[in-house]
């Protein structure tokens, strides 16, 4: 039926082959979380090799981001109002390999838990030293740090009395198509899990864990700013490929 | 050594804050020679427009060429630096986008046959847990298309064509004056229900 099958079996050799993760992506068709219900593909998704356009991709960086990006309570006249924080760790694909150079771009509600948009209608006062956006390249070693406030939790319309647990957008590019994630950061111990949707559309709990950051007295900087420690790990390329099995 | 890989999460509402940026659309800045628009709606299953999603491209040069070091072929030599190969662009009220870029060549595929030319594309939105993954073909490059080893891999051939970005007489969120034959397209996104776009498993 099909003239390309799977990757496994490709007879392009001289590419790298991306693992395909299995059962760690939440299913799009989440019932209970709403918003997923009109716009959840009702199909299968058709298996796409991994040629030329998808082991490649933007390699962005220089010129796009300045170190003040990275830095979310220094962009305004004043000091932005709540817990400040330092989150950090490593960018890493799944054969362990720091993901060095590649674009991280965050976004977040301030500490009331009011995002800066104007479709944000929370009752929750808007903090004018704070727009919550940052970004920051990983370097050579695949480490990144960002500098802002911890977010607020707030309440959305999915189910009666339903609140998102605090957390930070997090987006990056890795160096292939196929490596481009878009999450979110959450913070340890938060009692909202266990009615939340999105943290839980996850099926594996271990996976869920996965997107909880851990608090770091190493990273905290005395009379400063707590510090969170999270690393992000990417699908790794086939190491067989290319390493003929030194790295086993 | 292997880790285990870090979920998706949805972008949720308010990714316009965080993601979209000035020169998003322009792969090549607007009014470069030669420049083709590709523009179009996202729509959800009632057929309504999506307003909060982000639509991303990923693709060739007109050489067919990849500026990234697992391009095997080595390191291309852009016939215009500007050309940046990437393209992101949130949708309006009306869950219109629009990208400015250059036409893709042919890609070598499995077995060395060529692949049409062909844009990858990511769709992020609120309601959307990971993101959707999908191709953009060109509706004049029919021979091209009609012998492409993905799009003979979609199993229902009448499904091929939600991957066609139809030729448009006039680019509808571009300049006033007609466009030129073959330098404006109109590629729909359908996230679920009747006509809805073939997505992939990437």
């Amino acid at each position: 039926m099909t003239e390309v099958q799977d990757p496994a079996a490709s007879d392009r050799p001289d590419l790298p082959r991306y693992q395909r993760p299995a059962g760690v992506h939440p299913p799009l068709d989440t019932p209970s979380y709403g918003s997923s219900r009109l716009r959840a593909p009702g199909r299968p998704p058709v298996l796409l090799p991994h040629l030329l356009t998808e082991v490649t991709g933007p390699l962005l960086g220089a010129g796009r981001v300045t170190a003040a990006d990275a830095d979310l309570t220094t962009r305004h006249a004043g000091e932005p109002i709540g817990e400040r924080i330092i989150v950090t760790g490593r960018v890493l694909d799944s054969d362990g390999r720091p993901v060095p150079d590649t674009l991280i771009e965050i976004w977040q509600a301030n500490a009331a838990g009011r995002y800066a948009h104007h479709i944000d209608n929370h009752p929750a006062p808007l903090d004018p030293n704070f727009d919550g956006v940052g970004r920051c390249l990983t370097d050579s070693l695949g480490r990144y740090r960002f500098v802002t406030i911890k977010p607020g939790a707030y309440p959305w319309k999915n189910h009666p009395n339903a609140w998102r647990p605090a957390h930070i957008h997090f987006s990056l590019f890795g160096r292939a198509f196929t490596q481009r994630l878009v999450t979110q950061m959450y913070f340890p111990g938060d009692p909202l899990f266990g009615q939340d949707p999105i943290f839980n559309s996850v099926p594996d709990p271990a996976a869920r864990q996965r997107m909880i950051a851990g608090f770091d007295l190493g990273t905290t900087e005395p009379e400063w700013a707590l510090g969170y420690q999270w690393d992000i790990v990417l699908r790794g390329r086939d190491a067989t490929v290319f390493e003929s099995g030194e790295d086993r | 050594m292997s880790l285990p890989i870090t979920p998706s999460q949805t972008v949720g509402p308010y990714l316009a804050i965080g993601l979209p940026w000035p020169d998003g659309p322009y792969v090549v800045p607007e009014g470069t020679s030669g420049a083709i628009t590709i523009s179009g709606r996202v729509l959800d299953g009632a057929g309504e427009p999506v307003p909060d999603a982000l639509v991303e491209t990923w693709q060739a040069d007109p050489d067919g060429r990849f500026d990234h070091p697992d391009d095997p072929r080595g390191p291309a030599a852009p016939a215009n630096p500007e050309f940046r190969g990437f393209g992101r662009c949130p949708t309006d009220d009306d869950g219109q986008y629009r990208i400015v870029t250059l036409r893709p060549g042919a890609v070598p595929g499995p077995d060395g046959r060529p692949q049409a030319p062909h844009l990858d594309v990511s769709v992020f939105a609120r309601g959307l847990l990971d993101r959707v993954v999908t191709r953009i073909y060109l509706a004049d490059e029919a021979a091209a298309n009609a012998a492409d080893p993905v799009l003979g891999s979609i199993p229902d051939p009448d499904r091929r064509a939600t991957l066609i970005a139809a030729a448009d007489p006039a680019d509808p969120a571009g300049p006033a004056e007609p466009v030129g034959e073959g330098m404006a397209f109109r590629f729909d996104i359908r996230l679920q229900g009747s006509g809805e776009t073939v997505f992939f498993d990437v």
